[in-house]
C-alpha cells in the first residue's frame, strides 16, 4: 500500500499522497481529524445547551433577562464568526488569567486557543439555536401549556416536561441545519492556529506543494463523512422521537 | 480501492500534463494581458515594506514599485491583487493573477508548480524575533517551546524538524506578531529581512533578532509554469537582469528603508555593463 503511493507520487508529481506513506504527515492528518471531531462535538453539545437555556430564558417573566437574551442573540447572530474568533482570542484573551512559564516571559493563558474557539463557536451557533428553539416553542399550542399549568405544573416543569419535548420535535430539522453549519464553521478556528484538520492540511500542502490535490481531496472527503454521520444521527433521532399524529 | 486510487492518479496525470519547456509556446496568458490591456500582479499586503497597505489603504512597497515597472514596460494598466504565502501559487495556477511578486523563496518543489524565471531579485534567511528578556543565543533554545510562525513559510518545517520547536502557525503576519506581543510564544520565526525592518520601525523596542540567520534563500517572482520558457518568462528574466544591472533594486531598497544587502551589491557588480558609461 505504502509502496503504491510512493510510486504514484513519482509517476504523477501532483498526486503525492504523502500522508499515506510518511508517518510524520500521517500524524498531522490524524491529529487534525481528531481535533476537528473534538471541536465539533464540544461546540454541538454546548451550543444546544445554550439554545435550550436561552429559549427558556426568553420566556422569562423578568424583562431584564429577556433583554439580555435578546442582546446576546443580536450580538452573536449579526457578526461574522471569523471576527468573533479573532475578538475573543486576541481582545478578551488578554483579560483572562495566565500562568507564567519557567522562562519568566511566556504566558500560558488558562483558556487556550482551542478553548476560545469552542467558546466563541458555541456562542455563535447557540444564538441561532435559541431562535430555532423559540420557533419550536411557539409552535406548541397555548392550550397545551394552560392545560399543564392547570394540572399544577410549575413554569420550569411545564417547560421541561411538556413544552420542550414537543418543541424539540418541531425544532429538529432547523437545528439539524444549524449544527451542520457549525461543524463546517470549525474550520475557521484556523485563524487562531487551532491545529484542526484544515490547519494541518494547509501546513502539509505548503510544505509539500505536490501534496496539494490529494490533501484537498482528503479534507473534502473527511467533511462529507463527518457531516454525513451527524446528519444520519440527527435523522435517526428525529425518527425515533416521532409521535404519530403530531407535527410532521 | 486500489483501482479507484489509480483512477484518481490517472486523472491527475491528465490534469497536470502541462509539461514545461518541451511544450510549444502558446503564450496564452501573455496574449490575454494585451487583449484586456491590463496586467494582474499578485503582491503581499502584510509584508512591510515589500508589500503593505499605507494609511489610505493603498498597496505600496518595494515589490509594488517593481510591479509598476513591469506594467509600465509592458505599456499596460496595472491591477494589484493581494495574495498570501499560503495561496499565491494557487492564485497563479487558477489564473486569478497573471504573475506574482510576493516575497516567495525560490524552492525546488515550487518550481514544479509555478514558473520562476532567473535571476532571483532578492534573498533572505530565516531568523527569529524574540524578547530581549529571554536572551536567546542559539536555535537550540527553541526546542519544545511555542514559536509563532506564518502559514506557508517553508522554514516552519525545518525549524520544527531540526530544532524541535512547536510551531504555532497563523494565517497572517499581524496575528502572529500580536501573539508574540501577547506572550503566547517565545519567538516569531520569519524572514530576517522582514524582522530587520520591523525592529528598525521602532515599534519593537523590547525585542531583538538574536540568532545567526540560517537557510539563506533567494526570492523568485513567478509566471505561469507553461510560459516560463516562453515570452513571459524570458521577459521577466530580462526585467530582473536589468533591475540588478542598473541598480534599480538597490535604489528601491534605500527608498523603502531596507537594510542594504550584500546580495544586491554583489549582483549589481556581477551584471555590470562591461562598457563603462562616461
Amino acid at each position: 500500500m505504502e509502496d503504491f503511493f510512493r510510486e504514484l507520487a513519482e509517476e504523477a508529481p501532483r498526486w503525492n499522497f504523502i500522508w499515506m506513506y510518511e508517518e510524520r504527515q500521517q500524524d498531522k492528518i490524524l491529529s487534525g481529524i481528531w481535533m476537528t471531531i473534538k471541536l465539533s462535538v464540544a461546540c454541538v453539545v454546548l451550543s444546544v445547551i445554550i439554545g435550550i437555556v436561552g429559549a427558556w430564558l426568553q420566556g422569562a417573566r423578568s424583562r431584564i433577562v429577556r433583554a439580555i437574551v435578546q442582546g446576546y442573540i443580536q450580538f452573536f447572530r449579526n457578526t461574522p464568526p471569523f471576527v468573533q474568533l479573532l475578538f475573543f482570542y486576541f481582545a478578551l484573551g488578554q483579560f483572562t488569567p495566565v500562568v507564567t512559564g519557567d522562562d519568566g516571559w511566556t504566558q500560558y493563558p488558562i483558556i487556550t486557543n482551542v478553548g476560545w474557539a469552542i467558546i466563541s463557536l458555541s456562542f455563535f451557533a447557540g444564538a441561532f439555536n435559541v431562535e430555532i428553539f423559540r420557533a419550536g416553542i411557539e409552535a406548541v399550542p397555548n392550550s397545551t401549556q394552560e392545560a399543564a399549568e392547570s394540572l399544577g405544573f410549575t413554569r420550569l416543569q411545564t417547560y421541561k416536561e411538556v413544552v420542550l419535548p414537543l418543541a424539540f420535535r418541531v425544532s429538529l430539522p432547523a437545528l439539524n441545519n444549524n449544527l451542520v453549519n457549525l461543524v463546517k464553521t470549525t474550520t475557521q478556528a484556523l485563524a487562531l492556529a487551532v491545529p484542526e484538520l484544515l490547519y494541518q492540511s494547509v501546513t502539509i500542502w505548503n510544505d509539500y506543494p505536490s501534496a496539494q490535490y490529494p490533501t484537498m481531496l482528503l479534507v473534502w472527503v473527511v467533511y462529507i463523512l463527518l457531516v454525513g454521520i451527524l446528519v444520519l444521527g440527527m435523522h435517526r433521532w428525529e425518527r425515533g422521537m416521532r409521535i404519530p399524529g403530531y407535527g410532521t | 480501492m486500489k483501482r479507484l486510487l489509480s483512477g484518481i492518479a490517472a486523472l491527475g496525470v491528465a490534469f497536470s500534463s502541462a509539461a514545461p519547456a518541451l511544450a510549444e509556446c502558446t503564450n496564452d496568458v501573455w496574449n490575454k494581458m494585451f487583449e484586456r490591456g491590463k496586467v494582474v500582479i499578485g503582491v503581499k499586503a502584510d509584508y512591510k515594506p515589500w508589500g503593505f497597505r499605507d494609511t489610505d489603504g493603498n498597496l505600496v512597497g518595494m515589490e509594488i514599485d517593481m510591479a509598476q515597472d513591469v506594467a509600465d514596460t509592458l505599456g499596460l494598466e496595472l491591477e494589484l491583487v493581494p495574495v498570501q504565502s499560503s495561496n499565491r501559487m494557487q492564485f497563479l495556477e487558477q489564473g486569478k493573477v497573471d504573475m506574482f511578486i510576493a516575497t516567495m523563496s525560490d524552492r525546488p518543489d515550487r518550481r514544479e508548480i509555478v514558473g520562476i524565471p532567473l535571476p532571483p531579485y532578492y534573498t533572505s534567511g530565516t531568523n527569529v524575533m524574540a524578547p530581549k528578556a529571554l536572551g536567546l543565543t542559539s536555535w537550540e533554545d527553541l526546542r519544545d517551546k511555542p514559536v509563532c510562525g506564518k502559514q506557508g513559510a517553508f522554514y516552519n518545517k525545518i525549524v520544527e524538524e531540526r530544532y524541535g520547536a512547536q510551531i504555532i502557525a497563523f494565517t497572517g503576519n499581524a496575528e502572529a506578531k500580536q501573539a508574540l506581543r501577547d506572550r503566547k510564544c517565545i519567538a516569531w520565526v520569519y524572514d530576517d529581512s522582514s524582522i530587520g525592518s520591523d525592529l528598525a520601525s521602532g515599534e519593537w523596542e523590547e525585542f531583538e533578532m538574536p540568532l545567526a540567520s540560517e537557510d539563506d534563500n533567494p526570492w523568485g517572482l513567478a509566471v505561469p509554469l507553461a510560459e516560463k520558457e516562453c515570452i513571459f518568462g524570458q521577459f521577466m528574466s530580462g526585467m530582473q537582469y536589468n533591475w540588478h544591472r542598473d541598480g534599480t533594486l538597490i535604489e528601491l531598497e534605500a527608498k523603502w528603508g531596507i537594510k542594504p544587502t550584500a546580495f544586491l551589491a554583489k549582483e549589481n557588480e556581477r551584471y555590470a555593463d562591461w562598457i563603462k558609461e562616461e
